[in-house]
């Protein structure tokens, strides 16, 4: 399917020149309202990119690529991120991501056929002081038990 | 105790309630005088980095070219992402516009008239947080064209910020400035520096956040008094965040060279059901660990730190008790390494993988004869052998959590499997033979 910005966010790209002396270089937050628009960085959304940026389709896919936050699949509508990195670890966060696994049904990386949820083991998000936690879409859910983290899920319609 | 980075004042994250504290005053006496005194108060106020290498802050501005026809960038590093590292966020959500201030000393002492903060993309609620900030002090005339008539001077610098996506290595320098140009997060071979070759081949400052949120105080305070708190080679204050086995986790701001036991202890509430401490990462999850029974008298400042074998690092202090398993925790710091090596150099993109595939059959007991050995012998490959300080990252906790409790790896060794691992290790990417 073909993809184009909206008028709207071709503004927004438009606007984003003014902050680098090269177009390039708006690469990363141009494909996020990209991903905005689109839900996931499709073949499409980089033939489009390239070409408002006047860099090689190569070039976007290389960034897409390298960075994890970039979807490339479409994700669900809550996309379910848990942090096993150590500070959480020490709290209890395998509990957690093993509980959200069985719960859900998803492996690492999984999508849920009603697309509902997406399930991804991250690294640490930062939240160490408030540990265990998981992100769901861009909200970090802190200080989290088995028992609340099951809660927050159910809570997710 | 005085706190500088994270006043105790309510909402002073808006900007009339910054401002009615003496907030953009700094810049005001900064921009009265010449960008060398500026930097000589710097270096001689003793400041010293909070992103991990503790790099005089002073002199690392006066690298940059004083006589150049380039533009000149200084790029704020907010990528935080070291796990057990929680501190600039509490900046951006707490007094982003003492930041702001110290972004704008910074670029008025180096001549940039461009900076980027960089923070990484999980961070949605406080980099919208920090833009919020970011716009108020636009509006009020403080950033961008409108500060020469503000301030009455021909000086000028925009801040944009920059969102990451998802890449520990970007918080390398020289990866971080990559990104920022829009290309794949590779960190480059250094030299050339970045005060001569950075940002799109110009004369570049890379700081970290919370090192330029104590410029503005050194500004209104002289170099005297900041030169005169906490640890005296590596003055002023630090956000320690603490994390793990303790009771109260969260980010304390002490003087430097505070005594690492009084922060987990006193600070931090000590440790749930009273239990012994094993193992403290005191810097952030790359710094080599410390046996809970030489804590005794560590003091949380860079020196003090290298003294004790360690590193200060983010200051990130991982608490874990008696009962953890270490095992289990150095495999999951190896597997993070391992998810995060850019792929450049063969050492590190190479041996990560091989250290995690060994310490993952060590946590299941399924240890090797020679695991010890083979497992040291990765990390001393990778260590020193890489562009970028993340082979170093990756091998440091594993060289030194396997000798310091090499009881511990020991005890999950199955002497009876003997296999030709060396062999098997080498040969993984074209066999089907697995080794798990």
């Amino acid at each position: 399917m073909e993809f184009k910005f909206t008028v709207e966010n071709h503004e927004k790209v438009v606007k984003l020149f003014d902050n680098y002396p090269t177009k390039k270089a708006a690469v990363m937050p141009v494909l996020y309202i990209a991903q905005e628009q689109n839900g996931y960085i499709s073949g499409e959304v980089i033939k489009e990119v390239s070409t408002i940026l006047e860099i090689s389709e190569e070039d976007v896919m290389g960034v897409v690529t390298f960075y994890t936050m970039y979807h490339q699949h479409m994700p669900g509508k809550y996309h379910l991120q848990v942090c096993t990195n150590v500070s959480c670890m020490l709290r209890g966060a395998y509990d957690i991501w093993e509980a959200v696994k069985t719960k859900t049904g998803l492996k690492n990386g999984e999508t849920s056929a009603d697309g509902l949820f997406s399930l991804e083991e991250v690294e640490c998000m930062g939240s160490c002081g408030t540990a265990p936690m998981i992100a769901v879409n861009e909200d970090f859910h802190d200080n989290l038990t088995k028992e609340t983290a099951l809660e927050l899920i159910d809570s997710l319609k | 105790m005085e706190k500088i980075v994270l006043p105790e004042i309510e909402n002073l994250h808006k900007i009339d309630v910054y401002r009615a504290n003496g907030g953009y005053e700094a810049i005001k006496k900064a921009l009265a005088t010449t960008p060398d005194e500026i930097i000589d108060t710097v270096k001689k106020s003793g400041l010293r980095g909070r992103g991990g290498a503790a790099f005089s802050c002073g002199l690392k501005w006066s690298f940059m070219p004083k006589t150049t026809d380039k533009p000149k960038y200084l790029c704020v590093n907010g990528d935080e992402s070291e796990p057990g590292s929680f501190k600039d966020r509490q900046i951006f959500e707490y007094n982003p516009h003492q930041c702001i201030e110290g972004i704008l000393i910074a670029s008025y002492a180096i001549g940039a008239n461009s900076a980027y903060v960089y923070i990484r993309g999980e961070y949605h609620k406080w980099i919208k947080l920090f833009q919020k900030a970011l716009d108020d002090a636009y509006d009020a005339g403080l950033v961008g064209e409108k500060m020469k008539t503000t301030f009455g001077t021909k000086f000028h610098v925009n801040i944009y910020v920059h969102k990451g996506a998802g890449a520990y290595i970007c918080g390398e320098e020289s990866s971080l400035m990559n990104s920022i140009e829009g290309k794949r997060g590779y960190p480059r071979v250094k030299p050339p520096f970045p005060a001569q070759n950075g940002l799109w081949g110009n004369p570049t400052t890379i700081n970290n956040v919370e090192t330029l949120t104590n410029v503005p105080a050194i500004i209104n305070k002289g170099w005297e008094w900041f030169s005169k708190i906490g640890a005296e080679k590596h003055p002023g204050t630090i956000l320690y965040g603490v994390s793990g086995h303790v009771n109260k986790p969260g980010v304390y701001e002490l003087p430097s060279g505070t005594l690492l036991t009084d922060i987990i202890y006193n600070y931090a509430g000590g440790v749930p059901g009273n239990k012994k401490i094993k193992c403290v990462i005191p810097g952030g999850s790359s710094m080599p660990p410390l046996r809970g029974d030489q804590l005794e008298g560590i003091a949380m400042d860079a020196d003090s730190l290298k003294a004790a074998g360690s590193s200060i690092g983010t200051a990130g202090i991982m608490v874990m008790d008696e009962d953890t398993d270490l095992v289990r925790v150095l495999a999951r710091i190896s597997k993070f390494y391992y998810h995060e090596s850019c792929g450049q150099c063969t050492p590190c993109r190479e041996g990560t993988g091989w250290m995690l595939k060994i310490l993952n059959r060590m946590a299941a007991g399924q240890g090797q004869k020679d695991d010890i050995e083979l497992l040291l012998s990765v990390a001393n490959n990778i260590d020193g052998n890489t562009i970028c300080a993340l082979g170093e990252a990756a091998a440091w906790p594993v060289k030194f959590m396997v000798s310091r409790f090499r009881e511990e790896f020991e005890s999950r060794m199955n002497n009876s499997l003997d296999h030709p691992s060396l062999n098997k290790v080498h040969s993984m990417r074209h066999s089907k033979i697995t080794v798990e």
